[in-house]
């Protein structure tokens, strides 16, 4: 089977900080995998790397059999943690915004994730809450059709219900076989019925990885307890 | 968003509602099944989990798939008396409660003497 992503030896450094440490891993298409880890354990980095934003130290990160960078990046749809819209854009003008940018954005795909996400399409960005905020930022990822949806904590800091609305939408767009997905996240028990593999990440490292119902019949404990027990 | 038990695998739940509800009659023998779309949106739950699920239950004989048509629960009469043997849990509990199967049974048969051998459900609905 050919793989999605692959991380060979994947080493990063900020200056004299080590952010990813050699890691090796092959992520097989059509998966959702939830990326486990606590703050600073090298997720974003790792995300940052597929989505071929920056460049590794040493090693490499593959999509779909090529180096990350320029030439995978119409194959990447990544959403980072931080608000990366433009405060003065209305919803509708940051989706014709966002459509300029990346040709696979499907529009009508878009306008129907806005609507379900209960958005106007006339509302000022600036004006949003930290979940309308969010979920539009998913919205706009889950309409276009790149095969590859990376999610930098989409679930963090932000209300119950936007929660569970973006991880309904995430549900309900994913494309089984083709899209293979990452989300980071801390939300475990919550988007754990979402997601096929977990990667569990610690100071750069991957110290636990596998099917999620495997890691479940291995270790006879939840995901959730698995968490708790690897990073305390 | 329906609660799973986050200790059991999700598509070993899911096949237990889907047995469940074919012991209980709510899909018949022969019936179609949701489209694993339809039941990934109904449970909040990951598609290729549900079709995991799907995957063992026709494995396990319980359904059976038409290509490009879907999945329909068996037509098989045996499969009914073995969902239900299988979900009888009786002995299994009076187990974990201490009792043994000779106890169990002599339990058992008093409740039946006193009761008369009636429909279980009647009983559950008093």
């Amino acid at each position: 089977m050919e793989h999605a992503l692959v991380a060979n030896n994947l080493i990063k450094k900020y200056g004299h900080t080590l952010a990813l440490c050699g890691l090796n891993l092959e992520i097989p298409k059509g998966k959702i995998v939830a990326l486990l880890g606590p703050n600073g354990s090298g997720k974003s980095t790792l995300l940052k790397l597929f989505a071929g934003l920056i460049h590794p130290t040493a090693g490499e990160a593959l999509v779909l059999g090529e180096r990350a960078g320029v030439k995978t990046k119409s194959k990447v749809a990544y959403v980072p943690e931080f608000n990366h819209l433009y405060r003065w854009q209305t919803v509708e003008e940051a989706t014709r915004f966002a459509m300029k940018f990346f040709s696979d954005l499907d529009y009508e795909l878009a306008q129907k994730l806005i609507a379900e996400m209960q958005l106007e399409p006339g509302l000022k960005i600036g004006s949003l809450s930290k979940g309308m905020h969010a979920r539009l930022k998913l919205a706009l990822a889950l309409a276009r059709t790149a095969p590859v949806l990376l999610l930098d904590e989409p679930l963090s800091g932000i209300d119950p219900q936007s929660r569970r609305k973006i991880l309904t939408a995430l549900v309900d767009t994913y494309r089984p076989g083709e899209q293979t997905i990452i989300l980071s996240t801390h939300q475990v028990l919550e988007s754990e019925a979402t997601f096929d593999q977990v990667l569990f990440l610690q100071e750069g490292e991957l110290v636990l990885w596998g099917e999620a119902d495997e890691l479940l019949r291995e270790h006879n404990s939840s995901i959730e307890d698995l968490f708790t027990e690897i990073y305390q | 968003m329906p609660q799973f038990d986050p200790a059991i695998p999700i598509y070993r739940q899911i096949m237990d509602e889907i047995s469940g509800q074919i012991i209980s009659g709510k899909l018949k023998a022969g019936g179609q099944l949701p489209s694993v779309r339809e039941l990934a949106q109904t449970f909040q739950v990951n598609p290729n989990t549900i079709a995991r699920a799907y995957r063992e239950l026709e494995r396990e004989g319980i359904v059976f798939t038409r290509r490009g048509q879907g999945t329909f629960v068996s037509e098989e009469e045996g499969i009914f008396v073995t969902l239900k043997r299988e979900r009888a849990s009786f002995f299994r509990e009076m187990s974990s409660l201490g009792f043994s199967r000779q106890e169990s049974l002599a339990w058992a048969q008093e409740f039946i003497n006193r009761e008369g051998d009636k429909n279980g459900a009647r009983i559950g609905r008093q």
